[in-house]
């Protein structure tokens, strides 16, 4: 497999670019202007972070799982609270940085894409707090399995369009957003939800989520007085990952794990591990690692948690899989629920089913990690949505609960 | 062979290879060169066409549904230039297909199957600027490239230094697909284009009728016919689709064809 010549616009080793129609340079163009310019902007910074601190609730805690560590014995494991934040989820974080670009750029209407329907809810919440209009597009898959969040997007004030193309997940809800961007692409704001796309969108939701790991830092210098050992979070999109991930970069006795969706076996279409089976190509406007087959066609995936079923990953993940920086390994569905109930079950905590396969990898590792070890998992979410997919796979109905160990 | 309008306007045909079979579209692109198309379009089926609207999109799943690849297009195009030498042969593909298959393996065979150039829909200039342009350079092959009503002037300047054969205008800002009338931004396009190129401009998206061939005639030089052709083979029986098409290639163009002398 070939890699084209890196221009440099928005490159992390080979990965990344701008692959798009021609319709859309123009606004990639102006948003990343809009973006460099706010980014030097005091008052632009001041006022998103007003809006972390007071309306989002950030900090969030860095908690020591106790309960957790001593169970698994080995490591000592601390939980990174993005599940506290409002919404549910660190989506958030991205979502108010780019709505305050978007009013700045006088777009008044935003549309986005949700796969577990985190990112739809953020984006919904941001729009009735900014007065914008919004559409969230959604794989139909994805309506039925993550209910909650559709009726939540409703409730505040947007509009949620049911896509019944491919595999009704997140893929195919990004190909329509990206169908309404082109079209609308003069008044519309596409507040894309992860570190994927066309430059400069990998770098900016980065950057909106590079605070998740700042604030990592300086709570485990706090409570530790050194750095972890290693910090792991789930990897769809990647957006958690690259915010927990990012300001350790230049750390290397820090490692940083990666956990993919591996589903339900590891056959082409059954799970969304695209670093052991994916390949270089471009799919929505980046280059990056993607599920395909060897015609170039993007394959279907499947996990348990919608926002981990995706055919490709964000480019900067992809060159630090390249480089060795960091590592990506997978948790299957069965894996991911069994994480779920052991830390709900230890913390008291349900994490969102995208963040519980961090929490399995943890679980994973634990045993043989030596006491001295510090690892921070990301719990990106938390997992109310989730309790309709909890409740008939771990049949929390009542007849069989007893058997949930 | 040389990508050329024989009449004016020209007449550019796109059609989903593989949808509904690669026979059946073999037989339709024959028709549609002897209704008048002076350049055919192969499109290469691909999962996720994101810049195709729901007509092109439903074609390009049922070919990729039914096996159709890259290599089937390439074997088409080879068929096709052998039947018919004089017609130009464009492969209008998402970028991706063409790196699975390798960039320079994918110009070299292009070439030798007859191709005349190659259109990426989702490869920007600053993305084709080195390894791509100069892979199809090397297999004498036409670089084609989209323009859009929001591209700048900077933007058209740079993409018709580099293009050959043809430049296709974007009519309106959108996805393919037919429209009742031709958007008013068409017009300014193309004369913002003409002042950067002597290449032929070919106006595409929701072109679908006599009318708006005869209308953007008034200042393009041909006229690219997309989802109206795929939409219609959708709904007309395979072995009925050739005539079909054919007869509405030979509607597009409801007076005799002048000869150009561009």
């Amino acid at each position: 497999m070939e890699t084209l010549t890196p221009t440099r616009l928005g490159r992390f080793g080979d990965y990344g670019g701008r692959y798009v129609p021609e319709t859309l340079m123009a606004a990639l163009e102006e948003l990343e202007a809009a973006y460099e310019q706010a980014k030097a902007d005091p008052i632009f910074r001041a006022e998103l972070d007003a809006l972390l601190r007071d309306y989002a609730g950030r900090p969030t805690p860095l908690y020591f799982a106790q309960r957790l560590s001593e169970r698994l014995g080995g490591a000592k494991i601390y939980l990174k609270r993005e599940d506290l934040l409002h919404t549910g989820a660190h989506k958030i974080n991205n979502c108010l940085g780019q709505g305050l670009l978007a009013q700045r750029m006088g777009k008044q209407r935003i549309i986005a894409e949700t796969g577990a329907g985190q990112h739809g809810v953020a984006t919904a919440t941001i729009c009735a707090l900014l007065g914008m209009e919004c559409v969230v597009y959604m794989g139909e898959e994805d309506m039925r399995r993550q209910e909650l969040n559709v009726y939540r997007m409703r409730l505040l004030g947007a509009e949620v369009r049911g896509v019944s193309s491919g595999s009704k997940t997140l893929k195919d809800a990004i190909n329509e957003a990206m169908r309404d961007w082109v079209t609308n692409v003069r008044t519309t704001h596409y507040l894309l939800g992860s570190v994927l796309g066309a430059h400069p969108y990998p770098t900016m939701v980065r950057d909106f989520h590079r605070i998740t790991g700042e604030e990592i830092r300086r709570q485990i210098v706090e409570k530790e007085g050194r750095l972890p050992s290693a910090v792991i979070a789930c990897v769809g999109g990647g957006s958690n990952a690259m915010g927990a991930f990012f300001d350790f970069v230049r750390d290397p006795q820090v490692k940083l794990i990666g956990v993919e969706a591996g589903g339900r076996s590891t056959a082409l279409g059954e799970h969304a591990a695209r670093f052991s089976g994916g390949s270089p190509g471009v799919l929505q406007g980046t280059f990056s690692y993607v599920l395909q087959d060897e015609h170039g066609q993007v394959s279907l995936t499947h996990s348990v948690s919608a926002g981990l079923d995706y055919a490709s990953v964000g480019p900067e993940h992809a060159a630090m899989h390249d480089s060795g920086r960091a590592t990506y390994t997978s948790a299957t569905d069965q894996q991911a629920l069994d994480a779920t109930v052991m830390l709900a079950r230890t913390e008291g905590i349900v994490p969102a089913l995208e963040s519980a396969h961090a929490v399995a990898e943890a679980i994973r590792l634990a045993p043989t990690s030596l006491s001295e070890d510090i690892f921070v998992v990301n719990v990106s979410g938390r997992g109310d949505k989730d309790m309709g997919i909890l409740s008939r796979e771990l049949h929390l109905d009542g007849a069989a609960q007893e058997q949930v160990r | 062979m040389p990508i050329r309008f024989a009449h004016h306007p020209g007449l550019v045909a796109y059609l989903t290879v593989g949808d509904p079979d690669v026979a059946t579209t073999r037989a339709i692109a024959v028709a549609a060169i002897d209704a008048g198309a002076d350049v055919l379009e192969l499109g290469v089926p691909f999962s996720d066409p994101l810049a195709d609207g729901p007509v092109i999109e439903r074609a390009s799943h049922r070919a990729v549904a039914n096996g159709t690849t890259l290599n089937h297009v390439l074997a088409l195009a080879s068929d096709l230039r052998a039947a018919r030498p004089q017609t130009g042969l464009v492969i209008f593909s998402y970028l991706n297909p063409i790196l699975r298959y390798g960039l320079e393996r994918f110009t070299n065979d292009a070439k030798a199957a007859g191709v005349d150039g190659v259109l990426a829909t989702d490869l920007t200039i600053e993305e084709a600027e080195g390894h791509y342009l100069n892979a199809m350079l090397a297999a004498n092959l036409a670089p084609i490239f989209l323009v859009a009503p929001t591209s700048t002037d900077d933007r058209l300047r740079r993409i018709a230094a580099v293009s050959q054969g043809f430049v296709y205008a974007i009519s309106r800002v959108g996805i393919t697909g037919t429209r009742q009338t031709l958007a008013s931004d068409a017009r300014s396009l193309v004369e913002r284009l003409r002042r950067f190129t002597q290449l032929p401009i070919v106006l595409g998206f929701g072109v679908s009728n006599a009318a708006h061939v005869a209308a953007l005639g008034e200042f393009a030089d041909a006229a690219a016919i997309g989802s109206a052709i795929v939409g219609l083979i959708e709904k007309t029986a395979p072995k009925e689709a050739p005539a079909a098409v054919a007869q509405f290639i030979e509607g597009l163009r409801p007076v005799p064809a002048a000869p150009t002398t561009r």
